[in-house]
């Protein structure tokens, strides 16, 4: 089952192709890591997927419905940075995830005091209780991160947009999150995208791998062609596929 | 070691501090006691006794025909003046830096009209002000308040341009509208820069509203000062423009620590 698609999709900025022919369908609660060279279009392609910007041409569908023309809450983000409200504490954050698509953006009365409670359970879940009264520059890359993540979590989008979320990370910390997105993922199944450039990550964490590359190379002008996918990697089971027995075993062998 | 590396340690910087003060005092003390010297009667350079003295009289003693002390008076009017000029242009300039910052439509409509109008002298628009809102309250406000503006709302809708495009997709993924990205999102980051623009633009307010005193009023420190200037008396104009800067100073350094106080989340500068 198909729940987003994407087809033919063409991006360019003036006349410099970015990304070309990108065609690739994803099914509900897959987890797809995007790898390639640095400047080959990857966080173009989720620009694309938010609809912060519009294709050249073809066009992203999730869930049959109509491509989005701006970015809503369906679709959630964590960018590598400046991905919390810097001016909103760590609780206001989370509390955030749920507010700011009300009239006001906020919640009053018994409706706050909820949201607050409901902001200091997921807090303990990620363990940021301790400092839920702190403004993000206080906090650690990893713990931004990890805050950014569950704001963006409380929203309930469809579809979650990773750009390098842990590339600024540490070796351990990067370990930690992986367990941290595992488990949320074991909670709530939802589709999502990752771009990474450690392939490690994208292949432990991912059920498939997509490599963006240029397939065409000018000599003379690098700049001529776009990326596209050039290889889509079943990365279950650890990357080696074919794990899972497709013929029937109950067959008695003859004898 | 290089210059550069060199802190002054906390009681260093106290001294260093004070230190230019204390030698402006010594300089001006010198050079009136050459003139003094010179000529007992000299008006140009009073002594600091001489304006201690008048600066005592001039805070406490009434006016002998209004029975009102002028200081005060003086002090009030130009206050009032001031702050509701500085007050309109940062609630205007806010509501502007908003719409440009945040709007490319009223971006394309506002943006090449305001950096036009902020090239006006609003110091040559004095006379029109006069002519049009009268010689009273109105105009002098009116003055400041076209003299401050364009630079509150170039700057204001510039810092509304450098709140990263992250926090903006962000909160739209979050389901914020508009209006909620408005008022969540780029007001809360804006209000420390409007504090620090309005830091900035004190200096041009205080001497727009001088301007307009010395040309056409009946109170306020800046008509004080240009009153006595006929009668020679550095002594009265000299408390008025210590005065002046004590003022000045203080409501930067009153605006400064509502800033840190306020805003602890905003990293601050000078
Ligand atoms: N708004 C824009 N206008 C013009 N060119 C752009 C724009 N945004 C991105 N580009 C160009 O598009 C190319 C792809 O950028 P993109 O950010 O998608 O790369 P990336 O794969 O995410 O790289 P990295 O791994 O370094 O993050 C870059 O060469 C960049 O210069
Ligand atoms: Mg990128």
């Amino acid at each position: 089952m198909t729940y987003v698609r994407v087809e033919n999709l063409f991006q360019s900025y003036g006349r410099r192709p970015i990304i070309e022919r990108v065609n690739v369908d994803v099914a509900e609660g897959e987890f797809i890591s995007i790898v390639g060279a640095s400047g080959c279009g990857k966080s173009t392609f989720l620009r694309l997927m938010l609809a912060q910007e519009t294709p050249t041409r073809g066009q992203i569908s999730i869930n049959g419905a109509n491509p989005a023309r701006e970015p809503g809450l369906d679709r959630g983000i964590v960018f590598q940075r400046y991905s919390v409200f810097p001016h909103l504490t760590v609780r206001d954050n989370i509390v955030a995830g749920e507010s700011f698509r009300r009239g006001w953006g906020r919640f009053w009365g018994a409706e706050r005091r909820a949201a607050l409670a409901r902001a200091d359970e997921t807090l303990a879940r990620i363990s940021l209780d301790h400092v839920a009264d702190q403004y993000p520059a206080t906090l650690s890359g990893g713990m931004q991160q990890r805050l950014a993540i569950a704001q963006a979590l409380v929203a309930k989008p469809s579809v979650l947009l990773l750009d390098e979320p842990f590339g600024a990370l540490d070796p351990g910390t990067r370990l930690q999150m992986h367990d941290f997105l595992t488990e949320l993922r074991a909670q709530a199944a939802m589709t999502v995208f990752m771009v990474t450039h450690d392939l490690a990550e994208a292949f432990k964490l991912g059920d498939r791998v997509l490599v963006f590359d240029k397939v065409r190379w000018d000599p003379q002008d690098p700049n001529l062609h776009g990326a596209t996918i050039t290889y889509d990697f079943d990365a279950r089971h650890g990357g080696i596929p074919f794990q899972t027995l497709k013929e029937k075993t109950n067959v008695p062998y003859p004898a | 070691m290089r210059i550069i590396n060199i802190r002054p340690s906390r009681p260093t910087v106290v001294v260093l501090a004070l230190l230019p003060f204390v030698a402006i005092f010594i300089a001006y003390t010198v050079a009136s006691d050459i003139r003094l010297a010179a000529n007992p009667a000299d008006k140009l350079l009073p002594a600091p006794e001489t304006v201690m003295e008048t600066a005592g009289r001039l805070v406490t003693e009434a006016d002998r025909r209004s029975g009102d002390i002028l200081f005060w008076q003086d002090t009030w009017a130009s206050l009032q003046r001031l702050l509701l000029g500085v007050g309109i242009s940062s609630a205007i300039g806010l509501v502007f830096g908003l719409l440009i910052g945040l709007l490319p439509v009223a971006r394309a409509l506002l943006a090449q009209v305001v950096a036009v109008i902020s090239m006006i002298p609003p110091l040559a628009l004095l006379p029109i002000l006069f002519i049009v809102f009268g010689l009273g309250e109105l105009s002098k406000v009116v003055l400041i308040v076209i003299g401050t503006l364009p630079f509150l709302i170039r700057d204001l809708s510039q810092r509304v341009l450098e709140v990263p495009q992250e926090l903006v997709v962000k909160a739209q993924t979050l389901g914020a509208s508009t209006w909620v990205i408005a008022v969540r999102v780029a007001l809360p980051q804006l209000m420390p820069r409007l504090i620090q623009a309005v830091r900035l633009s004190l200096g041009p307010a205080w001497l727009f509203l001088i301007a307009a005193e010395a040309i056409a009023a009946d109170a306020g420190l800046g008509y004080r000062i240009f009153l006595v200037r006929r009668y020679l008396a550095m002594d009265v104009i000299l408390t008025y423009v210590m005065w002046i800067t004590l003022l000045a100073f203080l409501m930067d350094w009153a605006l400064r620590s509502l800033s840190r106080r306020t805003f602890p989340w905003a990293e601050d500068g000078l």
